[in-house]
């Protein structure tokens, strides 16, 4: 748990925050994240986000069900308990790649889904900072992080002049806890100072 | 947007040189085809030069014919993204007319010249005798055949021709009200050709021309296998055309959004493709009933054993493992050389469909076959080369063009 400065910037349009993103970026300073109503094209480029590496561990996580469905069924039917299927070879590998298929797509997509959490810090009870209540439904919050030697006062007025239409700098909670909004009054409240 | 000249097409010196070469290899193949298998007095030789013939006329009919199965359906799902290149399926579809003629002189070759190794059911003699293929008479036999054959090749032409015809009125401006009529009408069009579509391709067209090869014998996948099979060499043959035109710095609103979306299309079916290849033959390997086994005996077993494992890794392993990373999908090169792979994987695939029936064990895969191959290449740049150069590369005024000018996968 740590407590970081950031500088925050609300904006009413997808148009305008492309704009902002691109200066705030070229002015120098980083971006924490850009908080959306909805998934917003581009922005991950706008924002030079690299590609995600998901669909790697997703590979990897097929091929685990993959080797894992051969292996163990050639070991059931060929040397634990090998039965005579209407005549069928022991290691009859037609009949096994439905399953195999079966078992590759489940390791494939529940390894995803954990992992797209685990990436997200997305699980029960974890909290995380929230910039503003309205990122949710209409605003597009773009969340800067400030240094030791970031000038505040330049960065909200860069800001202001992006056409934010609300600029503020919070003291934050920079990682997720566990527990709730409520219980958690001063780490909510304490960072709103305008 | 004012009148650009990258917006037309004109076929290269290079372009006609390589069409001509391949027509001349093509031409030469036939020609030599003809004096040394089609009038030979050998059976075999007979047997295999109409066979060939029905391989290729079948296969690049359905080929090129899934260019206008492409266009309806996404006219159907209101799909913008296509809009850049629309006019490249639509300049494919162009060559329907042209092979469906082709199709018919060897269909009518193969009946009325009584090759009755490739069609048993042809021999009136032996149907008598045979009580599977007389149980099946009703359905196979020439009249029949020949009939829905006409209607299928008439209607698949007219309609495309309707829709072609309907996006040419889109090189000029509509109104508000237009433009609604216009989507009307483009719906109706689309639907009459797709429910027709799955009429015949999907269903009797391949238990028709192909199916009926191996009479004796059926299946419940081989349309839809048929269909996968072509629909998929028809979107390779579609990212062909678009990366050819933008290489020649047309199209140039095509990016690699869109060629992704190509991409994922080849990709997806080849798994499609797979999916039923492998239904088909893993009920017959399970069920083990010797009526329905002998189809695969002679593929997976018997000559055909190396053609049969070809097959699957030109069609699935390769497509599978070469295509299934986003970026693969947004290269050019790579996309172009898996298009070329699958085609030619998928004129493997009807070979094997074909091949066993007639032949059996005395098939060869030599100049003939690759001469007809070469032959049908050429036919098809030429006529999607003339008719790429005859519109505007852009439906300019189309409701969806913007839609597809800013396309984001």
């Amino acid at each position: 748990m740590a407590l970081k400065k950031f500088a925050v910037g609300c904006f009413d349009e997808e148009g305008t925050l492309f704009h902002a993103v691109a200066r705030v970026r070229e002015a120098g300073y980083k971006i924490h994240d850009v908080y959306t109503p909805f998934p917003v094209h581009g922005l991950d480029k706008a924002m030079g986000l690299r590609d995600t590496s998901l669909h790697t561990a997703g590979f990897i996580y097929g091929l685990t069900g993959t080797t894992t469905a051969v292996t163990f069924m050639s070991w059931v039917f060929t040397k634990d308990w090998p039965v005579n299927i209407g005549g069928k070879p022991h290691f009859a590998l037609p009949a096994w790649i439905p399953i195999t298929f079966e078992l590759t797509v489940l390791m494939a997509a529940v390894g995803m889904v954990l992992t797209f959490c685990y990436i997200c810090q997305l699980a029960p009870f974890v909290k995380k900072h929230h910039f503003h209540p309205r990122a949710t439904d209409d605003l597009f919050v773009m969340v800067i992080e400030c240094g030791e030697k970031t000038d505040k006062v330049a960065v909200k007025a860069l800001l202001t002049d992006l056409h934010a239409t609300e600029v503020n700098t919070q003291v934050a909670e920079d990682g997720w806890w566990i527990g709730r909004y409520d219980k958690e009054q001063k780490l909510y409240h304490e960072p709103i100072v305008a | 947007m004012s009148a650009m000249t990258n917006q037309y097409f004109e076929t290269t010196a290079g372009y006609r040189k390589w069409t001509l070469y391949l027509l001349g290899i093509g031409t030469l193949a036939l020609a030599l085809g003809f004096i040394f298998l089609g009038v030979s007095s050998d059976e075999h030789a007979r047997t295999r030069f109409w066979a060939v013939l029905l391989q290729n006329s079948t296969f690049f009919l359905l080929v090129v014919n899934a260019s206008m199965f492409f266009i309806c359906v996404t006219t159907l799902a209101m799909g913008g993204w296509q809009m850049s290149f629309r006019r490249v399926p639509e300049a494919i579809s162009t060559i329907v007319p042209i092979f469906s003629v082709l199709a018919l002189l060897v269909f009518v070759g193969i009946i009325f010249g009584h090759q009755h190794h490739i069609y048993h059911w042809i021999d009136k003699e032996h149907v008598e005798h045979d009580p599977v293929l007389k149980g099946k008479s009703g359905f196979l036999n020439p009249t029949f055949f020949l009939g829905w054959t006409i209607l299928t090749l008439v209607v698949w032409t007219w309609v495309g021709r309707k829709m072609r015809q309907l996006s040419q009125r889109a090189d000029s401006p509509f109104t508000d009200e237009e433009a609604k009529g216009y989507m009307w009408t483009n719906s109706v069009w689309a639907s009459v050709f797709t429910v027709f579509f799955g009429l015949t391709v999907a269903s009797t067209i391949p238990w028709f021309w192909l199916m009926s090869i191996d009479a004796h014998w059926y299946s419940t996948m081989y349309s839809w296998y048929t269909f996968a099979s072509t629909f998929v060499s028809g979107m390779a043959l579609i990212a062909l055309f678009v990366i050819y035109l933008k290489n020649q710095d047309r199209l140039e609103y095509v990016t690699e959004e869109h060629l992704h979306d190509l991409g994922k299309f080849m990709f997806a079916f080849s798994v499609f493709w797979t999916y039923l290849w492998y239904s088909q033959f893993m009920l017959i390997w399970y069920a083990n009933i010797p009526e329905e086994t002998i189809y695969f005996k002679v593929r997976s077993q018997g000559p055909y054993r190396f053609i049969f494992y070809l097959n699957l890794v030109m069609n699935f392993v390769l497509p599978f493992l070469l295509l299934i990373r986003r970026g693969a999908k947004r290269n050019y090169t790579t996309v172009a050389y898996l298009a070329v792979l699958i085609i030619l994987g998928h004129w493997i695939d009807f070979y094997q469909m074909v091949m066993p029936g007639p032949l059996g064990a005395n098939y060869s895969l030599g100049w003939y076959e690759f001469g007809i191959l070469a032959f049908y290449a050429g036919l098809i740049m030429h006529f999607a080369g003339k008719a790429l150069a005859k519109s505007p590369l852009l439906p300019e005024h189309h409701p969806l063009v913007k839609e597809s000018l800013i396309h984001h996968t």
